[in-house]
């Protein structure tokens, strides 16, 4: 490790933080209606599409309404990838893609995932890349940012169950906030050197005289959105380590703070809404913590190298003439700060996109992602996704901290019972039923054991980390493991689809449920949760939860490959 | 409830493929190319009026009079069709043994000496289309491409120093020597050996 690697995730920190506010204050004023500036767009889009915006809806409805939507756009990509063939933008002349892949891609997508077991510049025409995959970037973005703000009002008003209008809330999120601020920072992207074309690709004579074809393609456009929802479906296969994509270490801090910034504004939009900003911080502190501590683990490891690697013979001491490290995977221009730093934000995130092969991490450098999507993505987290997921976690800790002196929780001022905790529960242990037993399927099947590059632990590592991140909806992998067959397209498609929706419905539930509750006075019995307590608390059941479910199968992955690489063993 | 939302779960799809699909990748298009023409179309370098690559792209270079980038895994070298990693883990026996020791003996016989090699030297890069080596890579090949050009090792050391990238604004990033730039800048101040003149 080096000290100007830590200036940079210094920089990052300090940066992270100045932003929470006004992004926070921003948002509140977006959902509540009170900044309307594009008006003039938002009403038309209203009366095309039958919405009345005053409608406030019941969580039953407004549960319908965005599986609806999330139904409805998954079917129109499916369609238009298997049409692609047919449809015009397509300057390589790619044809339709195959059933398998165009279901995997149009789930992945439609529920913030974007996984990818294709690569873009051998398969999606610029049409599908623009009209069906960044829409979806834009789409699922939103969906996420109006769950978390109706799941924060059925935590802060007392409404009957209704918690807001889903249309309302999808569309103001992708105006206000999603398409201005992606505007600028596609450009910011072109500005350091990445690609903005419809050109057909360009083949040159190199300097040598071979002949090299360079991909081209809208590239920019996409690669603002994918930062700036999470999603992380890169416009090439090489992802945000494409020089087209992420040219600059500038152009890679835009994108790490893109990533991060819806989330960590929500939680001081959580504090306004619930008038309680203390509490807004204290999560934003506990998330900090988690991701600072997976950040250091990270460099920690990828800076110290591979010693199987250093025993043959390469210095992988950092000095001001090289990063040094494990650079295996990795692109000179960010070193091994900023890969390390990316690769934990991408996890903490729900985003996924990377400017480094997590395959090719050290054992423990690799296990920080896939530990970190196992947690549930509370740390800042996805756009939406991470607020909801970590509210659950936080109502979660509030009824422990309740049972342990023996009174009934609250959350600020609202009884938690039974049916909160069942929906909660519903929730959290979706998680380690699909990614184990999706796990253990593969790693006995031979149609599972044939996608793999790696053998080993590493082999079993990549088949976890596959099925961690589909249901995490995170998207990013230890992309050796071939996804692209019957088998894998299948079970990773069906595990993004529960991996959203079976957490969001049951998030909405319960925001129904409090929303009916009546709100009680503070007494000396409820657990206040603004204090370094229940910061600690918080982080301790997040672990428990996360970590303590997933222990085993980490033993028999990274944990034991970490022993392996230091005794130099090969496989 | 879910008839009269079937509406607008289909009409607002159709409004998202228009507005983010079509007119937000359209008008950003259309701005880059009037603001950043060179960087929209790919920061192109041309040579007496022929495109002959990107300067973000990297190249394959494997004569010994130019510099060399880092091993490869985009197709078969530096295929802009086919961008990606190895992704060989920690414990794989065809990185360790095949790729990195490979790379590390070609070095050796090159003259760096043992345990001294820069990692970026003997490692496939994420993209596979890696434009950059690190200043140490660039340095340890200085005498190679003197001997084979047959000029002085101290001029083309100064030509490599002066290619060197700082880090963006002193801290972003790292030092690092874009390949292609420094390559057509030695071509152009020393020529290349007779053997390689058609």
């Amino acid at each position: 490790m080096t000290a100007n690697g830590w200036v940079q995730i210094l920089f990052f920190c300090v940066v992270l933080f100045a932003i929470t506010k006004p992004m926070g204050i921003y948002m509140l004023k977006v959902f509540d209606g009170s900044y309307r500036w594009l008006g003039f767009l938002e009403r038309p889009i209203y009366r095309i599409c039958g919405i009345d915006e005053k409608e406030d809806q019941h969580w039953t409805s407004y549960a319908v309404g965005m599986l609806l939507f999330s139904a409805v756009t998954m079917l129109v990509t499916y369609v238009a990838l298997r049409l692609q063939g047919t449809l015009p933008l397509n300057p390589q002349h790619f044809p339709g893609v195959v059933d398998r892949q165009s279901f995997e891609t149009a789930a992945s997508f439609a529920t913030n995932t974007n996984w990818q077991s294709y690569s873009g510049e051998s398969t999606m025409s610029y049409l599908s890349q623009m009209s069906q995959l960044a829409m979806h970037n834009f789409a699922s973005a939103a969906v996420g940012i109006a769950i978390a703000i109706a799941v924060i009002r059925g935590i802060s008003r007392r409404s009957a169950g209704r918690i807001g209008n889903f249309w309302v809330d999808t569309i103001r999120g992708t105006l206000y906030i999603l398409i201005p601020f992606a505007f600028v920072l596609a450009l910011l992207m072109v500005q350091q050197g990445a690609i903005q074309n419809f050109s057909p690709y360009l083949t040159v004579p190199t300097l040598e005289g071979a002949k090299q074809t360079i991909a081209m393609g809208p590239v920019a456009s996409q690669e603002a959105i994918k930062q700036l929802g999470t999603n992380g479906g890169g416009f090439f296969n090489a992802n945000s380590a494409h020089p087209f994509e992420n040219p600059t270490p500038w152009s890679n801090f835009l994108q790490m703070i893109a990533i991060f910034v819806i989330p960590a504004g929500l939680t001081y939009t959580l504090g306004r809404m619930v008038k309680h900003q203390r509490h807004g911080w204290a999560v934003w502190a506990a998330m900090f913590i988690l991701f600072f501590a997976g950040t250091t683990t990270a460099y920690w490891a990828e800076a110290r190298g591979n010693p199987i690697h250093a025993a043959e013979g390469l210095d992988v001491k950092a000095s001001s003439l090289q990063s040094g490290g494990n650079m295996e995977g990795k692109e000179v221009r960010f070193g091994i700060a900023n890969s390390a730093l990316f690769a934990v934000i991408t996890t903490d995130a729900s985003c996924g996109a990377v400017n480094a092969m997590h395959d090719s991490f050290t054992a423990i450098g690799g296990m920080v992602p896939l530990v970190n999507i196992q947690l549930g993505e509370v740390v800042f987290g996805g756009v939406g996704a991470g607020m909801y997921g970590m509210l659950l976690m936080v109502i979660l800790t509030v009824f422990i901290a309740g049972l342990m002196v023996g009174r009934t929780p609250e959350y600020l001022g609202k009884k938690i019972q039974s049916r909160e905790i069942r929906m909660v529960m519903l929730a959290v242990l979706a998680s380690p039923l699909v990614i184990l037993g999706f796990t253990a399927i593969a790693s006995v099947l031979p149609a599972g054991l044939k996608g793999l590059n790696n053998s080993g632990p590493h082999g079993f590592s990549e088949i976890l980390y596959a099925y961690t991140s589909a249901f995490g909806n995170n998207g990013s992998a230890f992309a050796g493991l071939t996804g692209g067959s019957y088998f894998y397209n299948t079970t990773l498609g069906i595990a993004t689809l529960i991996g959203r929706f079976a957490v969001i419905v049951p998030a909405l539930a319960l925001a129904g449920f409090l929303s009916e509750r009546k709100v009680v006075a503070e007494s000396v019995g409820t657990f206040p949760v603004a204090t370094p307590l229940f910061v600690g608390l918080l982080i301790s059941v997040i672990l428990i939860v996360g970590a303590l479910t997933f222990f085993p199968a980490l033993a028999l992955g990274p944990i034991v490959e970490h022993f392996l690489t230091s005794a130099r063993v090969l496989f | 409830m879910i008839r009269n939302q079937l509406r607008p779960a289909i009409l607002l799809t159709l409004v998202f493929i228009v507005v983010t699909g079509l007119i937000y990748p359209g008008v950003v298009t259309a701005v880059a190319r009037l603001v950043f023409p060179n960087q929209a179309s790919g920061s192109l370098v041309t040579v007496n009026g022929q495109v002959i690559g990107s300067r973000l792209i990297g190249q394959q270079f494997t004569q010994p009079w130019y510099f060399h980038p880092r091993p490869s895994a985009a197709g078969s070298g530096y295929d802009p069709t086919a961008s990606g990693g190895t992704n060989k883990g920690p414990t794989d026996r065809k990185l360790a043994d095949t790729l990195i020791a490979g790379a590390i003996a070609q070095a050796e016989s090159a003259g760096v000496p043992k345990g001294r090699i820069p990692t970026d030297m003997a490692t496939s890069s994420a993209s596979g289309l890696d434009p950059h080596i690190s200043p140490a890579n660039a340095l340890f090949q200085v005498a190679r491409v003197a001997a084979a050009r047959g000029v002085d090792s101290t001029q083309v050391r100064d030509l490599a120093l002066h290619y060197v990238e700082s880090r963006q604004f002193g801290f972003l990033g790292e030092p690092r020597v874009n390949v292609l730039a420094l390559n057509l800048a030695l071509d152009n101040a020393f020529p290349r050996p007779a053997s390689a003149r058609k």
